[in-house]
């Protein structure tokens, strides 16, 4: 069984990103950029499994400008067997990101497509729900636990009521949460290792695949700002300031 | 005119408050008409509940065994199958809702809005980006059915005492098979619900262990709280997972929130944006917590707490 990761570039998460004084976007020139860090735990979830003997190829896929190719070496290091860029220069949304994947399904025929739970710069949690949708097949969002038994999945989500579990039939698509795994740390002879592993690059253009981009982004501002607040002394000065805001 | 269709959302046959804050999204774009659909194994009592929500014109139930339990793969065609009456189709940003609604979007073939906090018109939204560090107004195209999620913490939830018809909508479809629901296991017990208590009080990674964690349990119960946790509370087995608030747990909107020995990283910030007044409790006078805290104290939480708690 083949398993395809997404691996997104994003904005590290450490990274306290600014809106432009114009309003036209987000300043993110410079910037550290990384994996999105649900996608490494993706991928350290499908390197566990082909460990485990589940699965036999691990596909690592970004989408994106010819620098996400930097992500694509990252996962090679990490341990996918090899890595597909699928270039384009404009930024995309979901629904084309998710009709990508779906082609290149169709080409692969993974058992799995393990992606993030959502990207942390646009915070959309759509993509995998997208793909499941497209190639008709099942979703297991939020996963904190899968285990794979032939044909199978069991996968436990994080749900806002507690955890859920379900049954999909592979192929299916998981998206994971951030405690499914913790993914393992780079060493340096596995990085000139992953020099030598393959890696095509496709362009977007050439896929056939429809625009998904429906959405425009007309104006960006920053978050409204909450008054800074006092600090109080002690004990008895935090009750008195709490009724007499009416909360006691 | 928009013709606004919003999914129920439920458990054990009670409605969940989101439902009703999805109404009062709705009903901020002009002149729209509100239907709700509920699907379930036995519609009956949630679409009780829906009709009773101000504003809204219809309740739509769709019963069926394979309803028992919101799976995606198998509400999103059922949904589908009716999405053609409307021009917008709303869940809630709940984890029901973000699974189920991309689904729907990707099977009608359009984008989907995800935690829209704001409608400013029937095509213009705002939603927060990048942790909440950014608001983008984002426009769907006037043309196409628009699919969102809405951001609960950002309504209020609409009214009681209104009346709206209940009808079953005939629906067709064939439903796949290949996604078994197994078990659920809640979190939770007889306290009030994080995202809809008045109060609630958050414990981190300074609270040690699960022991500790109790302190939190005990101060809550004081103050007839919700209880809720930093992800590092939560990744160190402190506290449960449906409790983690912040950018990838719960977006919450308390009267008053407690944090205690929680620094007040960005990504947990994102959660409490919208509580009424946030109250921070850390002995570090330099955490980032106070630069949103209203009221602030600084010290050590396990002398602080039963200080409190005493007084009460
Ligand atoms: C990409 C990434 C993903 C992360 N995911 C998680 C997570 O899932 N759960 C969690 O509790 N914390 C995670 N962290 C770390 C976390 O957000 C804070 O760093 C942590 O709360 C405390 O910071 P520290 O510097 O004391 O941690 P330390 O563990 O001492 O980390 C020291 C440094 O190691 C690196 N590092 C730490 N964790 C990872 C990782 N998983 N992958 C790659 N590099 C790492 C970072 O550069 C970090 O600054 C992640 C960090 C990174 C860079
Ligand atoms: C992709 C991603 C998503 C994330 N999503 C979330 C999320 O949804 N929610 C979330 O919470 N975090 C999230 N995080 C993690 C976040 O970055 C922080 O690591 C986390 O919030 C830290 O938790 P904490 O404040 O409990 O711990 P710490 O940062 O370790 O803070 C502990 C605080 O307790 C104080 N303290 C220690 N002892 C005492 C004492 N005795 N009395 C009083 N105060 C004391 C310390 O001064 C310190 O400020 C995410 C991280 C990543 C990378």
């Amino acid at each position: 069984m083949k398993i395809l990761v997404g691996l997104k570039r994003v904005v590290d998460y450490t990274v306290r990103v600014q809106v432009k004084p114009d309003g036209s976007g987000v300043a993110i020139d410079g910037v550290k950029m990384s994996i999105n860090p649900f996608d490494e735990i993706a991928l350290e979830e499908a390197l566990r499994l082909r460990e485990a003997g589940k699965a036999t190829e691990v596909i690592v896929v970004s989408i994106g400008q010819q620098t996400s190719m930097q992500q694509i070496d990252t996962g090679l290091a990490m341990g996918a067997n090899r890595g597909i860029l699928v270039k384009t220069d404009k930024p995309i949304q979901p629904l084309t990101a998710a009709r990508v994947l779906a082609k290149l399904v169709e080409k692969e025929q993974p058992g799995l497509v393990i992606l993030g739970k959502q990207a942390i710069d646009d915070d959309n949690s759509q993509t995998a729900q997208m793909l499941a949708a497209l190639i008709d097949r099942p979703q297991a969002t939020f996963a904190s636990k899968v285990e794979v038994d032939g044909n199978v999945a069991r996968v436990t989500r994080e749900v806002d009521v507690g955890l859920e579990t379900l049954e999909v039939d592979l192929p299916a698509v998981i998206s994971v949460d951030l405690r499914l795994n913790t993914p393992r740390f780079i060493k340096l002879p596995d990085i000139m290792k992953a020099k030598a592993k393959p890696r095509e690059t496709l362009e977007l253009a050439s896929l056939g695949v429809e625009s998904g981009d429906h959405l425009a982004a007309t104006h960006y501002a920053p978050p409204a700002k909450r008054q800074k607040g006092v600090v109080v002394k002690d004990v008895p000065e935090l009750i008195g300031a709490l009724k007499a805001k009416g909360l006691l | 005119m928009s013709k606004i269709l919003i999914i129920a959302e439920h458990l054990n046959g009670q409605l969940n408050q989101s439902t009703a804050k999805c109404v009062s999204c709705a009903s901020k774009i002009a002149g729209a008409s509100i239907d709700i659909v509920v699907l379930a194994a036995d519609p009956a009592p949630i679409a009780a509940q829906a009709a009773a929500i101000a504003g809204v014109s219809r309740v739509r139930t769709i019963a069926n065994a394979a309803n028992a339990n919101a799976i995606a793969a198998i509400y999103a065609p059922q949904v589908v199958a009716i999405a053609s009456d409307y021009t917008h189709v709303f869940g809630a940003s709940t984890t029901v809702g973000k699974d189920l609604m991309p689904r729907i979007a990707a099977l009608l073939g359009v984008s989907q809005l995800s935690d829209i906090m704001a409608a400013d018109d029937a095509h213009t939204f705002k939603r927060p980006i990048y942790a909440g560090n950014a608001i983008v107004t984002v426009k769907a195209p006037a043309g196409q059915i628009v699919v969102a999620t809405v951001r609960a913490a950002s309504f209020a939830a609409a009214g009681g005492g209104g009346n709206a018809t209940i009808e079953a909508a005939a629906v067709a479809v064939a439903l796949p098979t290949h996604t078994r629901y197994v078990n659920l296991q809640q979190g939770g017990g007889d306290r009030p619900d994080l995202q809809t208590a008045r109060i609630v009080v958050s414990g981190g990674r300074a609270l040690g262990s699960a022991d500790a964690f109790k302190l939190i349990y005990d101060f809550a119960d004081k103050l007839k709280a919700g209880v809720g946790a930093s992800r590092a509370a939560v990744d160190s087995g402190y506290a449960p997972n449906d409790m983690q608030v912040g950018q990838t747990g719960k977006i919450i909107a308390p009267e008053l929130y407690v944090a205690v020995g929680i620094s007040g990283a960005i990504q947990h910030l994102t959660g409490i944006k919208d509580a009424g007044t946030i109250v921070a409790i850390n002995k570090d006078a330099e955490a980032p917590i106070f630069e949103v805290a209203d009221i602030g104290l600084v010290a050590d939480l396990f002398k602080a707490v039963p200080e409190i708690m005493a007084a009460l």
